[in-house]
């Protein structure tokens, strides 16, 4: 089956952020399309995970604006992004360490859990419907990234790799419209890179969702995406299709610089 | 050997998801509740029901309360005893004040009126963690006992700040031995600790751990912290607000606000590090282990080194143990004795063949 790439859900317009003196960003405009895998690139310290944090609200720019399925975004809070169906993982990982897996992913599916903390007290009846309703809803996430063997696991004890696919499961838990990726394949080794990309082609070609995704390895990147943007000290210097991006001067200085 | 559960298969989520999936830990539980339920309060002698086991069950319910907002939230509290102050005063005066107040209602008030103090002073918990909240509760400690001296409205104008419990009266019984006590004070505390099991297993507990365990995180996937946050400083102060009112009703009568001092916080607090941060079962054990530890030195010592070192001597005694363990628990097994049972469970199922 094909993907259609849609109509542009996150438009970015001339976005600003500073940090007391410090610019992270300075006037980045970009956008995203419904469906697409969009990938942002550039060297340490360019922008690139602040740049998530402004789509979802961790952060809150200076200057600019945030189109969101059309219609404009308010300054709004982490947990009114999640609400509108925005998910993210982190650069360094971001799990419950004391809980589970099976707890870990079942967070991410808090915002559909309408019982309120009286009822789960008193446990059967509504709360117990709905935890195993929900809980149906995971087992099919479990199951699609292959985690069944270690749903009872403390996160802590896990090795890096896996706690990168439960913290995918986690995001993915929660049906987003939009993932946002923060390196999901930093410190992976081949084969786990191979798993991870496999599953972020699945969830963008099943599940129709958009991701926006920050990525290191150039092969991955220019393999998955069908858009890059690429930022250097936080400004934008290349926005397009793989090959485009690839052979973009400003690019290619800024990562292998130039010849004096 | 007798610990397995070969054979024992979960069909649905709704088994997965049992408080005792085990059937081995069910029939246990279902034992200990027999005992202590019934056979307890047929054979103990007075003694044990109101100087150990009475005791042992409220204080279980207030290291419930912290262990909610500390072992689960993560908000670190020094203000545990203080929030039993209330709960204790509260419940004389609703019983006092309104006529014909009937006593369950009136823990339940207690316990409310707990919360609502809990969650005033839960709000710096929402600017500051750790160390520093832990210093802010600290101010609730001192506030509270001041405010409760200070006022003698809430100890009905006694001159020495003691009030002296009513008649516990439930439809016209009257809870008058120590049998009867316990056996309330137990319904009450196995109750309220179901309750509490039940919170922390599903997505309000998650809430309290996500918060704990990375709050940013738990931002991104949606919890509200401010929510999250005050709703386990009310439970939390609900449950020490209940332990309150139990302790003046059913334990010792006579409460006065500077017997709810910062070392009955600091008591409880050693409860759930000794028996097990973020643990509802470490609540029982903590408490039971830090009711029964000076009761047992005090036997113990005199029987090793004679009636040679003085009653001083041994409290002392008590204080260095108590301090030992602490240290001891922190490095060794933070998780308390907990941890160590669920250590020992997994050992039994290998058992006698470790391979």
């Amino acid at each position: 089956m094909a993907r259609q790439i849609g109509d542009v859900i996150v438009d970015l317009q001339n976005i600003s952020l500073r940090f007391g003196g410090v610019k992270a960003l300075t006037d980045i405009s970009f956008n995203v399309r419904e469906h697409e895998i969009r990938s942002i690139i550039g060297p340490n310290g360019a922008g690139k995970s602040s740049m998530l944090n402004v789509i979802n609200g961790v952060y809150h720019p200076q200057e600019g604006q945030i189109f969101f399925k059309g219609a404009l975004r308010k300054k709004m809070e982490p947990h009114e992004a999640a609400e509108q169906g925005i998910a993210r993982t982190f650069q360094n990982i971001a799990l419950f360490k004391g809980m589970t897996v099976l707890d870990n992913i079942m967070t991410g599916r808090n915002l559909k859990m309408k019982c309120n903390f009286l009822q789960h007290a008193l446990y059967w009846g509504a709360a117990q419907k709905e935890e195993i309703a929900h809980r149906i809803k995971v087992e099919e996430v479990i199951e699609f990234l292959e985690i069944q063997d270690i749903r009872k696991t403390p996160v802590g004890r896990l090795p890096y790799g896996l706690q990168k696919r439960v913290e995918l499961a986690r995001a993915l838990a929660a049906e987003p419209h939009i993932l946002l990726l923060d390196e999901p394949m930093a410190g992976m080794n081949v084969e786990e890179k191979q798993d991870m990309c496999r599953f972020i082609l699945d969830v963008n070609d099943q599940f129709g969702t958009t991701i926006v995704l920050i990525e290191h390895d150039m092969g991955v990147v220019m393999d998955i995406s069908d858009r890059v943007v690429v930022l250097d000290y936080g400004k934008k210097i290349g926005d397009g299709e793989p090959d485009e991006v690839k052979n973009n001067p400003e690019v290619i200085k800024a990562y292998l610089g130039t010849a004096h | 050997m007798l610990y397995r559960e070969a054979g024992q298969f979960k069909a649905s989520y709704a088994e997965d998801s049992q408080i005792f999936p085990i059937r081995q830990d069910k029939i246990g539980f279902w034992v200990l509740m027999l005992v202590f339920g019934v056979a307890v309060p047929l054979l103990a002698n007075q003694y044990w029901l109101k100087a150990i086991l009475i005791p042992v069950l409220i204080f279980s319910l207030a290291a419930i309360g912290l262990n909610i907002l500390t072992g689960y939230a993560g908000q670190l509290s020094l203000g545990s005893a203080a929030f039993m102050a209330v709960g204790a005063f509260a419940a004389y005066n609703f019983i006092l004040r309104i006529e014909g107040m009937p006593f369950l209602v009136a823990l339940v008030l207690a316990g409310g009126t707990a919360a609502l103090v809990g969650i005033l002073f839960g709000l710096p918990s929402l600017r500051i963690k750790g160390f520093y909240l832990a210093v802010a509760t600290l101010a609730a400690q001192f506030f509270i006992v001041w405010a409760l001296v200070k006022f003698p409205w809430f100890s009905n104008n006694s001159s020495s700040g003691v009030v002296t419990a009513q008649d516990v009266t439930i439809l016209g019984y009257t809870f008058a031995t120590p049998e009867a006590k316990y056996i309330l004070t137990f319904l009450i505390v196995a109750f309220m600790a179901l309750l509490a099991k039940n919170m922390v297993r599903s997505s309000t507990g998650r809430a309290w751990m996500a918060v704990r365990d990375m709050d940013v995180a738990a931002q991104v996937i949606g919890f509200r912290l401010m929510r999250t946050k005050l709703l386990a400083f009310a439970v939390s102060s609900f449950y020490c607000g209940v332990a309150g009112a139990l302790y003046a009703y059913t334990y010792i009568g006579t409460v006065e606000p500077e017997g709810f001092n910062l070392d009955l916080s600091f008591k409880i607090l050693f409860m759930i590090i000794i028996g097990g941060v973020g643990s509802i079962m470490g609540s029982f054990l903590g408490a039971a282990f830090i009711v029964l530890l000076p009761i047992f030195l005090d036997n113990v010592i005199p029987m090793i080194f004679g009636d040679a070192l003085g009653a001083g001597f041994v409290s002392n005694f008590q204080l260095i143990v108590f301090g030992g363990l602490i240290i001891f628990f922190l490095i060794v097994e933070p998780h308390g004795l907990a941890r160590l049972w669920q250590i020992a469970k997994e050992k039994l199922r290998l058992w006698p063949f470790p391979h």
